[in-house]
């Protein structure tokens, strides 16, 4: 519990409060009248609208469009399941210059749709829910499928026995007990999209703006610190609406579940109606995930030549002046993956550390303490990373040019992942399980290791996948630490399509490629790591 | 979870700077001894992210002074310079480079910079040594911010392309021009601070309204506007991209070439050069600097011949140092602004937000 909040309060707390306080404070006064003054302006409020809404909508599309692709993955067994959920998480990590580029090849003016039914969707607001949905899709496919693969389906087919029509028996048995996990990965697309910086950026166009990007705008370009902090005050207020919202909501329904071995719940679909389900969840992501994928590969090999690998070869040679990057562009690939692994280590070790305590007690403090741990997800980078600059700059904490503070940052984001995919399944780990190996002499830690560590084994591996792939394609952070000359995959990605001429944007799209295919790929060895003791026996 | 718990007690411990995880290779070399004992050998460059210099040339530097320089990239132009304002008197660096003529009143009003008189300053062209009396900042490179026209376009079309403001505005040219946003991108700026050049603070709304009604579109950022809009780079060909006049640098034709396998005889886009605005980089040493005596060699160093001619082919700008040499790239197909509109660095920081305002509600609303 102590390393937890002793993290968030040096790396979280501390930097945000003295970078809004730099805002409002000024010459020993608090200015709280700055805050009516921002809220006043069209302009703003604006903002915050579109925020919100668009936000909420993006939720509802995810869940709608999502939902059905947790079942499939939870419940059916069929070929390349587990490429298909690495790859669907793929989006997950990809820099949203480069998501940009995909949807516009898609939505935009000679993109599929263009071409097919002459539909041009760049700079309407649905090319933005759009590339939302295909970012958050992972989310709750791996969240929700995670508890539903480990659902005990005799439980419902108890209820269809005892006379419960198909729908009756899922809504009274399944949604009650996959209603955390849901309400968790609602939270979390709601959080995300709600601070959705470069997605809105890029395919919005100027028309459109969310209060993440008026935050980056008043900091980064005019230097206006007491609007920012007054923004940021506001996104604080919302998320901490939402988060108690959601609390509330979730409180009355976390119970003890009968979780089984997710290897014995999924199996072929039989069936017209479910073989007709599998096939509609397929064709969604194909449509959604894998087209716009698609096209980055397509481009990356799209080379001067024909297609062939020219970019992919152009990538390990230096630069022919030798300047944009001090190293060859794909030594950015273990600069990336370093920081990943680091980012991920804190990550999980925070997150275990707190989502443990969490389940152990319960309380006020402690529900304050898991709303807090939620924020990250809430506030904006630009706030962070800011903040980092104006607080870690004395010894011991001077860590501005660190390289630690790069995965610190990104585990910040982390953290909260780690938590929400751990606590539903640690709640649900039958208390009288533990209270048996502790009459039986069990110390604490043996009980841990013993009960709850093989039944959260799961969940601390997708969580650990996820705190990977953000790290991964993680941009912010990177961009507002000011850091020695080793950029990341998004960061070098970013820099090559930031320059004129052919090779720089063939080798950005060879990056990306890059980039997705070590995403699947050590999300594909997470899947892997399985466990040798089978956990059926419970 | 014991060693789970290890890790994040190593975690927390790296974190607060008692130990580092060394196993985890992060390029933690050794930064200036802060205890005075010895002569600190690393002089810390703070730079935007578009800073680029040949390994070589560095090397030469620290052969000549015995600094090694150290690179820490900040953002883009406007964020890295708020980052030094914000961390005034506790800088990140020695050096901090890239600040233009449309930030640099922010700078100097601030108080970031310890005057010092370059050597090798009286070989610096004159228009561009904006801060003169003070020596607070000094000039390194110039770039011109231009509309680029994709010659196949206009070929086809057997159409002249647009050479002036004037041109831009007129019926042949109608729904051909993407520009960035303002509000966020350094050339979508310059292009506005062009028109003021070229109008006056008077006209140059009457000048947008034209634009408008000729059917100018308005991206967020120059990577989408060239990349994606822009009928005549790479990336648009692939785009299909149906803008063929982007407003982008003179120094983007020279790229196209260069960044082309195999390099064509001649580059697929062209300049309007009637249309250009000029940014002038400067470079300035921090106050609080660790290292200033480090930091007045790299300075003396960034006006030298050597880096001077280095800096085109690695950040696409022109020296400003007389007798410096282009490359054959940049002679060849690269264009010089006839006439280049500048607005005084006052003036812009006077107006720059009223200007940002009014212009977006006229254009994008």
């Amino acid at each position: 519990m102590a390393g937890p909040v002793v993290f968030f309060a040096v790396f979280f707390a501390y930097p945000v409060v003295a970078i809004v306080g730099r805002g409002l404070e000024i010459d020993g006064v608090w200015q709280f009248g700055r805050i009516g003054e921002v809220l006043s302006r069209p302009d703003i409020l604006r903002v915050l609208w579109f925020t919100t809404w668009q936000a909420l909508a993006s939720t509802v599309l995810t869940l709608l469009i999502a939902l059905p692709g947790a079942y499939v993955f939870a419940r059916f067994d069929f070929p390349a399941k587990r490429l298909l959920r690495a790859v669907v998480t793929v989006p997950f990590v990809l820099p949203t210059v480069v998501v940009g580029t995909a949807f516009l090849a898609l939505l935009g003016r000679g993109g599929l749709l263009d071409e097919l039914w002459g539909v041009r969707l760049d700079t309407t607001v649905w090319a933005i829910l759009l590339a939302h949905v295909f970012f958050n899709y992972a989310v709750v496919v791996r969240t929700v499928g995670g508890l539903w693969s480990q659902l005990d389906p005799r439980q419902e087919e108890a209820a269809r026995v005892l006379g419960a029509g198909r729908f009756a028996a899922w809504r009274r048995v399944t949604l009650p007990a996959l209603g955390p996990a849901v309400a968790a990965a609602a939270l979390m697309v709601f959080l995300f999209t709600f601070t959705s910086f470069g997605v809105v950026q890029i395919l919005g166009g100027p028309t459109f703006s969310t209060v993440e990007v008026e935050i980056y705008r008043q900091t980064a370009q005019l230097l206006d610190l007491s609007t920012a902090a007054v923004l940021t005050l506001v996104q604080f207020a919302a998320v901490g609406a939402v988060l108690a919202v959601h609390a509330w909501t979730v409180r009355r329904r976390e119970t003890a579940l009968k979780l089984v071995d997710p290897a014995q719940t999924a199996r072929r679909p039989r069936g017209a109606g479910q073989w007709a389900l599998l096939g509609g969840v397929l064709a969604t992501i194909l449509l959604l995930v894998l087209a716009p994928l698609g096209v980055l590969v397509e481009r990356s090999l799209d080379g001067p030549g024909g297609y062939g690998f020219d970019y992919y070869r152009a990538l390990t040679a230096l630069d022919a002046s030798g300047g944009t990057f001090l190293v060859p562009p794909i030594d950015a690939v273990w600069n990336s993956l370093r920081y990943a692994l680091v980012a991920t280590v804190i990550a999980l070790a925070v997150g275990g550390l707190a989502a443990a305590a969490l389940t152990r007690k319960a309380g006020r403090l402690l529900r304050g303490f898991d709303a807090l741990l939620m924020l990250p997800l809430g506030v904006s980078a630009v706030t962070v990373g800011f903040g980092f600059l104006i607080t870690l700059d004395k010894p011991p904490l001077d860590l501005r040019a660190s390289w630690i503070l790069v995965p610190l940052a990104q585990a910040l984001v982390g953290v909260p992942f780690v938590v929400r995919m751990m606590l539903p399944v640690l709640r649900a780990v039958d208390g009288r399980l533990r209270e048996a190996a502790a009459v039986l002499g069990a110390s604490p830690l043996r009980v841990w290791r013993e009960v709850d560590l093989p039944l959260v084994r799961r969940a601390l591996l997708i969580a650990a996948g996820f705190a990977f792939a953000i790290s991964l394609g993680e941009f912010g952070a990177t961009v507002f630490i000011a850091r020695p000359d080793n950029p990341t995959l998004p960061v070098a990605v970013a820099r090559l399509l930031g320059r004129p001429g052919e090779l720089n944007y063939g080798q950005a799209m060879a990056l990306s490629t890059i980039l997705m295919v070590v995403c699947a790929v050590a999300l594909l060895v997470l899947e892997r790591i399985r466990t040798d003791r089978s956990s059926g026996e419970f | 979870m014991s060693t789970t718990k290890k890790i994040t007690v190593t975690a927390l411990a790296a974190a607060l700077g008692v130990t580092t995880l060394a196993a985890c290779g992060g390029e933690s070399k050794d930064s200036s001894t802060s205890d005075g004992a010895s002569k600190p050998k690393t002089v810390t460059l703070v730079s935007h992210d578009s800073f680029a210099a040949s390994p070589s040339v560095l090397k030469a530097f620290t052969k000549e002074t015995g600094y090694t320089v150290k690179v820490l990239k900040s953002g883009d132009a406007g964020a890295a310079l708020n980052k030094e304002i914000l961390t005034k008197g506790s800088p990140q660096g020695d050096v901090f480079f890239g600040v233009d003529n449309t930030l640099l009143s922010r700078a100097l009003d601030n108080g970031l910079f310890t005057p010092y008189e370059a050597k090798g300053l009286s070989q610096v062209t004159d228009e561009v040594q904006l801060d003169k009396d003070k020596h607070r900042v000094t000039p390194v490179d110039t770039g011109d911010i231009c509309v680029n026209y994709d010659k196949k376009y206009f070929a086809d079309k057997k159409l002249a392309p647009p050479q002036s403001f004037d041109d831009l505005a007129k019926p042949a040219y109608k729904n051909l021009l993407v520009t960035e946003n303002v509000a966020t991108s350094s050339p979508g700026l310059g292009f506005l601070l062009g028109s003021v050049g070229k109008y006056g603070e008077d006209g140059w709304q009457d000048y947008w309204k034209k634009l408008k009604e000729n059917g100018v579109k308005v991206v967020d950022g120059w990577e989408q506007a060239y990349n994606e809009e822009f009928s005549g780079s790479a990336g648009g060909k692939k785009a299909k991209a149906d803008r063929p006049l982007v407003v982008s640098y003179a120094s983007s034709p020279p790229a196209e070439v260069l960044f082309s396998e195999p390099q064509p005889a001649e580059a697929p886009t062209g300049v309007a050069t009637g249309t250009c605005f000029r940014q002038t980089e400067f470079a300035g040493l921090l106050k609080g600097a660790k290292n200033e005596a480090g930091g007045k060699a790299l300075l003396d160093f960034l006006v030298s011949k050597k880096f001077q001619e280095d800096m085109p082919l690695n950040m696409f700008v022109n020296p400003v140092v007389k007798g410096a040499k282009l490359p054959e790239v940049f002679t060849k197909f690269g264009a010089v602004a006839d006439k280049p509109e500048t607005v005084a660095p006052d003036t812009i920081a006077k107006n720059r937000e009223q200007w940002v305002r009014s212009w977006s509600s006229l254009v994008l609303k």
